[in-house]
């Protein structure tokens, strides 16, 4: 019953990731993306989905996907109804299942975070009712797929198993709720294991909605540099599979990293801009270290929520800035939206699975078109690809509404 | 294990706004008129059941973060101030923490359609005041700024049953001492291409729009006398699950009712109702199908379901309410609603949940 539940155990459990997969428009896979993250590759070209002739900005980080698509438990029909978002999830989940080496089996929870769903096939919807409302073919199908739970159960068919599918949509800060979410359900004793994750393609509304705000950089995406003019867009996805650490242990599984804090709370200031302050933001840092049991000092890096908006990174970087002190000095903070654009709802968890990379292969992720810090930010912002010690580390997502969310990881040694 | 409580109740729906609107249009039990809709381009009319504007309009849709805002914000709006009326501000000489949980299916169609259709037209003249409204996230954003100690705020999406599962993240959250009430929304507006796409998939029904609201909380002095007892598992249609054994379980699940008990089903007119109606074909009891007067309304819809439910048990109608959420295209979930006396739940007497 999901009420009344079974009564929490009084230690929850810790919670370990043993599968990540990831897509971006740096390639298909931990490898590809984790040598692009550690050398600060950009992956931004002329958008080619559609026309942005008459859009301010031209470029963004599209993802190739793979010609050949891998084997799935899908039938030919579910499959060939994938669209780009679709397949972009189903081809990151595939990832993590494999790494994790879970077997098919029914009632394993399925969390996913996503801004636009299947947008693609709605905005596709949109365009044969308005240019041939008489031509029906194909929309039927349109109506359906275009719905997250309907994609997600494409993922739970794909892999061949099933379960309960919840779907945050809280904007950009989707993935990294879905994360969170997923890991309350393991650590409330509900299930002892869960798949969870965040995804969104391109899409030519929200490249014109994000173009029209004038959020979109003109020149190029540098986070938390005072010369930042906006965010750049890009595609993908990220899936982890999360169980409890005697369930890992049990199976001999590697364990990718432990996720030990979250934390989750809504900014009432604007729909689309941050409290100045940050005050929210270092709300959710603070809340999400109480529930960690760790400290700024204890932190060694900052994957940033960080647009490359004025009045995103300027809050968020007051927020860090206040939250960790005088830890702020020394500590290492970027955005990989600067490699790979921001995903929206897929960005938490992308971000996330960066985290884990930089956990386990023990480098933090540059920003190479960073020059001149914003006075705001009070801590060094990662430059230049370099090893490090990197034992926690911590993840921000903030999405359009208002939701904050924090995670934080540690290293599995 | 807390008890949670229903402290509030809130509905916006083609009846009116108000859950007395609501009662009454459920109590008559007529079908609501319908209204034709035109679509751009085709002589086929589709029926649907508008919202009627509200007389006199309320004074929160002044709000400065309300004056852009879409249909939907507003009917969420409306349906959560009713539900939370005694949190707002001070209740019980503190400040209450809330939480906030918006569920919808179709979500922001007007503004997304008007968005895209200029950006189709040309994209350089695209409004960026509509773009942020288009989001799933924006009438929780909204709604949350209304209220002046919102603390936790989610959007959850999927097909109607997903307001179920809102429920029970709120009951977790209340469990978890986050948030001392929470306020559960679910909320669609309604265009031609809404109501076009929902043709596809049922050609008899007749679509809707609105908002429902519960608000939950664990204190039972605040309770207008109305506890959840059970939420079912949720259980997803699948390969090897079809919807009408996903059905079928979740009504196992829930048990044999209370004497008295009321059942609020999903059921409209349509030959989806198949699955549903199999599940409950030995129901015996008072029955109420909220769809049959007021239409195919998503995710408002399974709010005014549960609304209806909580207000039977509310007016002492009946001991107990089931509602049953047997979902389009996710999965199927069940939940009761009692008096607070008249338990334990038939589940828990089973010894199915701890006591």
């Amino acid at each position: 019953m999901l009420f009344p539940s079974l009564p929490p155990a009084a230690t929850p459990p810790r919670v370990v990731v043993t599968g990540a997969g990831v897509i971006t428009a740096l390639g298909l896979g931990w490898a590809t993306n984790a040598a692009g993250f550690r050398s600060g590759r950009t992956a931004f070209r002329p958008v080619t989905q559609f026309d942005v002739s008459r859009q301010r900005v031209k470029t963004a980080a599209e993802v190739d996907l793979p010609q050949t698509f891998p084997a799935t438990k899908l039938g030919p029909r579910a499959a060939s109804r994938m669209d780009r978002a679709a397949a972009m999830l189903v081809l990151a989940a595939l990832e993590a299942w494999q790494q994790s080496g879970w077997v098919a089996a029914d009632n394993i929870p399925l969390v996913l975070g996503t801004t636009a769903g299947g947008m693609l096939l709605g905005e596709d919807y949109f365009r044969q009712a308005i240019r041939q409302p008489h031509h029906q073919r194909g929309q039927a199908v349109r109506a359906v797929y275009y719905q997250p739970q309907v994609q997600a159960r494409l993922v739970l068919d794909a892999l061949g198993c099933s379960g309960p599918i919840t779907i945050v949509s809280n904007a950009c800060a989707s993935g990294g709720n879905a994360i969170g979410q997923a890991w309350e359900l393991i650590r409330s004793g509900q299930t002892e294991r869960a798949v969870a994750g965040g995804y969104d393609a391109l899409g030519e509304m929200v490249f014109a909605g994000f173009d029209a705000l004038q959020a979109l950089s003109p020149t190029v995406c540098r986070p938390f540099d005072a010369r930042r003019d906006g965010l750049a867009l890009g595609e993908g996805a990220a899936v982890m599979t999360l169980e409890t650490l005697d369930s890992a242990r049990r199976r001999g599984a590697v364990i990718l990293g432990e996720v030990i804090g979250y934390a989750s709370a809504i900014d009432r200031h604007h729909l689309t801009q941050p409290h100045p302050e940050g005050s929210t933001t270092l709300n959710v840092m603070r809340q999400a270290c109480t529930v960690a049991g760790v400290s700024p000092e204890q932190i060694d890096y900052i994957n940033a929520h960080g647009t490359g908006t004025v009045l995103n990174d300027g809050s968020e970087a007051l927020a860090i800035s206040t939250w960790a002190g005088s830890r702020a000095a020394t500590l290492p903070v970027s955005s990989t939206k600067a490699g790979i654009g921001h995903l929206l709802g897929g960005a938490g968890a992308v971000e996330a699975v960066v985290c884990l990379m930089a956990l386990r292969e023990q480098w933090l992720p540059p920003e190479p078109a960073f020059e001149t810090p914003d006075p705001a930010c009070k801590f060094p912002v990662v430059q230049q690809p370099r090893d490090a010690a990197v034992n926690v580390a911590l993840s921000n997502s903030f999405g359009f509404g208002g939701v904050n969310a924090s995670l934080i990881f540690r290293r599995w040694a | 294990m807390s008890r949670i409580y229903v402290s509030g109740m809130g509905a916006v729906s083609p009846a009116g706004w108000g859950v007395a609107a609501l009662r009454e249009a459920l109590t008559r039990g007529e079908p609501l008129p319908v209204q034709i809709l035109t679509r751009p381009g085709w002589e086929k009319p589709l029926p649907v059941r508008p919202v009627p504007q509200p007389t006199p309009r309320p004074e929160f849709l002044a709000h400065p973060r309300l004056r852009r805002a879409s249909p939907i914000t507003h009917y969420a709006a409306a349906a959560a101030l009713e539900a939370g009326s005694q949190w707002r501000g001070d209740a019980g000489g503190s400040r209450p923490r809330m939480g906030i949980i918006v569920s919808l299916q179709s979500g922001c169609v007007q503004y997304s359609c008007r968005f895209y259709d200029e950006t189709l037209k040309d994209p350089a003249t695209a409004s960026p005041l509509v773009f942020p409204e288009t989001v799933y996230a924006a009438p929780a954003s909204h709604v949350a700024a209304l209220w002046e100690n919102v603390v936790l705020g989610c959007s959850l999406v999927g097909d109607a049953s997903a307001f179920l599962q809102a429920v029970a993240l709120a009951a977790q959250w209340l469990e978890d001492d986050r948030v001392d009430a929470c306020l559960v929304i679910g909320a669609e507006e309604t265009n031609w291409i809404m109501a076009d796409a929902v043709r596809y998939l049922d050609r008899s029904a007749v679509v809707t729009a609105g908002a429902g609201a519960l608000c939950l909380c664990r204190d039972s002095q605040f309770s207008i006398g109305v506890e959840l007892t059970a939420i079912t598992d949720a259980h997803t249609f699948s390969t090897p699950c079809t919807r009408a054994q996903a059905a079928a379980v979740m009504r196992a699940q829930l048990g044999a009712g209370l004497p008295g008990e009321l059942l609020c089903d999903g059921i409209g007119h349509s030959r989806t109702d198949a699955a549903e109606l199999g599940a409950w074909r030995d129901w015996t009891g008072l029955r109420l199908s909220p769809k049959k007067v007021l239409g195919e309304g998503l995710m408002a819809a399974a709010a005014w379901q549960c609304v209806a439910a909580c207000d039977a048990v509310a007016k002492k109608s009946s001991p107990a309410a089931s509602v049953s959420l047997v979902g389009a295209n996710q999965q199927a979930l069940g939940a009761r609603f009692t008096d607070g006396i008249s338990h334990l739940s038939p589940v828990a007497a089973a010894g199915n949940i701890p006591s």
